[in-house]
């Protein structure tokens, strides 16, 4: 039996589409409910819904053998586990954002509010740029307008709430998409299994 | 103690200390503490900056053991040709993602002298050997520094380049190791072959073929015989099919060189058992030799074992109140442990699971 973790909303989805295409369907997943563990014995093959998020902690621990997660929770937690597969869907980057205009002279420490307290801090310490990290759950666009800081550090897709809030893309850290991953024990123990689904999600591209 | 009462780890440690007593191995004892010096200047090898320290009634900085292995090479001397001793020890370091201190016990062996092709087959046979006693359903992944360093060779990368490829390769990350290439403007023939050793894994004999063409310099060639020799020493082992290469397995160069293996087991989620050939700390530490061993983390199957099968906490659950007289009480206690069963007085019924209940309640 392969335990997959998939993250709950469309990148999931999309991701569960593609390995029902490549042979590891799972029927019941498609009835509208509210289950959140979906199983095709035939197949041998186990879905579940988590929090993106949460995708790696389910891998890392050995529950989830696989688990598509963004390359952005593999930086920011860097779990143990095979990072097998680029899936290059769910494309965005990680960017600073700053007010229009905005211009970092230097000459103060830069306060940056971000939801990745690791990837800010290593990106500032590999300059060796001095900052104050304020870390948020949520609505980051709201910290340069209203001065609790200086820049953002945050996930940027189109760049439409950037543009909205007056905001602009100072410079990318780095690109993300979704990667499939897989527990390093589980990966020896059925690593046919694996290899196959592997295999299949490769092609479809 | 009844072999059932013991916990999956203890009979994993008793049964691990009798099969490396059997290769020759002597026991080794350490104190609690060391000099906290002897880790700070090693801090690199120890996976862990946490150490707990605590000052001496001379005021002397003191910690409490994080590794085994430091200590081994500390207090060995050169004189003897070889040392080969086991332990079985409680280290202390930081863990997981709480980053509290915790307590875990490794078994292990190290093997400190001059070794050769037989001294690393032992080793490596005596891990395998190890991991078949805690469960039949694991594998033993071998890996070479050598192949890579060889493979890097030639191209004079730098060590940033290493650091971040070694980052790769253990997370079996294809992709990001040709971005990472790309980069740093590897040239096509090293990146190819880059690529290679970390694709080739799984059955020794396939991946000894995959590799032979990658392997072209004096370096990587040697690794390649080393592995083959190991190879056609294991082959015939009833473990053979357990045995793997894999070059995900990476160790910290600056300590490690040659071999250096992992070992999984189904059912625990990380690796349980680690080692390698570890040179490198030798040289650092002062002792002209070489070296070569492992630690299996034993309480690792404590997390994962040890809530299977359990039904009942106590056999027979006893309760009595003030009116029961205190010979009836004695009497049957000693009846029930007389048929071999577990007895448990108290007042009343609780959360504890029994098998029977014998109310002397009046």
């Amino acid at each position: 039996m392969l335990n997959i973790a998939l993250p709950k909303g469309r990148l999931g989805e999309k991701v569960y589409n593609a390995f029902e295409k490549a042979g590891f369907e799972c029927p019941s997943i498609k009835e509208n409910s509210r289950k959140l563990i979906f199983e095709n014995a035939e197949k041998g093959v186990r879905y579940f819904w988590v929090k993106p998020s949460d995708v790696s902690i389910y891998v890392e621990r050995g529950v989830a053998d696989v688990g598509v997660c963004g390359k952005d929770i593999l930086e920011e937690y860097q779990p143990d586990v095979y990072e097998l597969l680029d899936l290059k869907t769910g494309v965005c980057r990680m960017a600073v954002a700053a007010k229009k205009g905005f211009y970092d002279d230097g000459a103060n420490t830069l306060k940056v509010a971000t939801k990745f307290v690791r990837c800010a801090k290593e990106f500032y310490a590999k300059r060796g740029r001095d900052i104050d990290v304020i870390k948020l759950n949520g609505s980051i666009e709201i910290a340069p307008i209203l001065g609790l800081s200086d820049v953002i550090v945050d996930i940027v897709e189109t760049g439409t709430t950037l543009k909205e809030n007056d905001l602009e893309v100072v410079e990318t850290v780095f690109p993300i998409s979704a990667r499939l991953i897989a527990n390093k024990a589980s990966f020896k123990f059925k690593t046919a299994a694996i290899e196959k689904l592997i295999a299949s999600v490769d092609t479809l591209e | 103690m009844s072999e059932t009462m013991m916990t999956k780890t203890e009979r994993a440690s008793l049964s691990l200390r009798s099969l490396y007593k059997k290769y020759g191995y002597l026991p080794y004892k350490m104190s609690k503490f060391e000099a906290y010096d002897l880790y700070v200047r090693n801090k690199d090898f120890l996976h862990s900056d946490g150490i707990i320290t605590f000052n001496d009634t001379d005021g002397k900085l003191l910690a409490l053991k994080p590794d085994v292995t430091l200590s081994i090479i500390k207090n060995g001397s050169d004189e003897t040709a070889v040392q080969k001793v086991y332990y079985d020890e409680n280290v202390y370091r930081i863990s997981g993602e709480t980053k509290q201190f915790k307590e875990l016990k490794q078994v292990g062996l190290e093997c400190i002298g001059e070794i050769g092709a037989y001294e690393t087959y032992e080793t490596v046979a005596l891990a395998a050997a190890s991991l078949a006693e805690i469960s039949p359903a694991f594998v033993l992944d071998i890996s070479h520094l050598g192949v890579l360093s060889g493979v890097l060779a030639g191209a004079n990368l730098g060590s940033q380049f290493t650091r971040e490829l070694t980052k790769r390769l253990a997370s079996k990350n294809l992709h990001e190791t040709k971005t990472l290439c790309a980069q740093f403007g590897v040239d096509e023939k090293t990146t190819e072959n880059i690529c290679a050793v970390l694709q080739a894994y799984g059955d020794m004999q396939t991946v000894l073929k995959k590799l032979t063409p990658v392997c072209e310099n004096e370096e990587s060639k040697a690794a390649l015989t080393e592995l083959t020799a190991l190879y056609n020493a294991l082959k015939d082992s009833p473990w053979a099919n357990n045995i793997r290469f894999d070059f995900s397995v990476v160790n910290d160069m600056k300590y490690y060189n040659g071999i250096v293996f992992k070992g999984f087991v189904d059912g625990v989620c990380e690796g349980v058992l680690s080692g390698g050939r570890y040179d490198g700390l030798i040289a650092r530490m002062g002792r002209k030799a070489n070296a070569i061993g492992f630690a299996v983390y034993l309480d690792l199957l404590e997390s994962t074992f040890s809530r299977v099968g359990v039904k009942v906490d106590v056999d027979t659950l006893v309760l009595y109140n003030e009116g029961t007289p205190m010979e009836l009480i004695i009497q049957t206690v000693e009846q029930k442990q007389s048929e071999g069963k577990s007895v448990r007085v108290q007042r009343s019924e609780t959360a504890l699971r029994f098998g029977e209940k014998v109310d002397l309640r009046k």
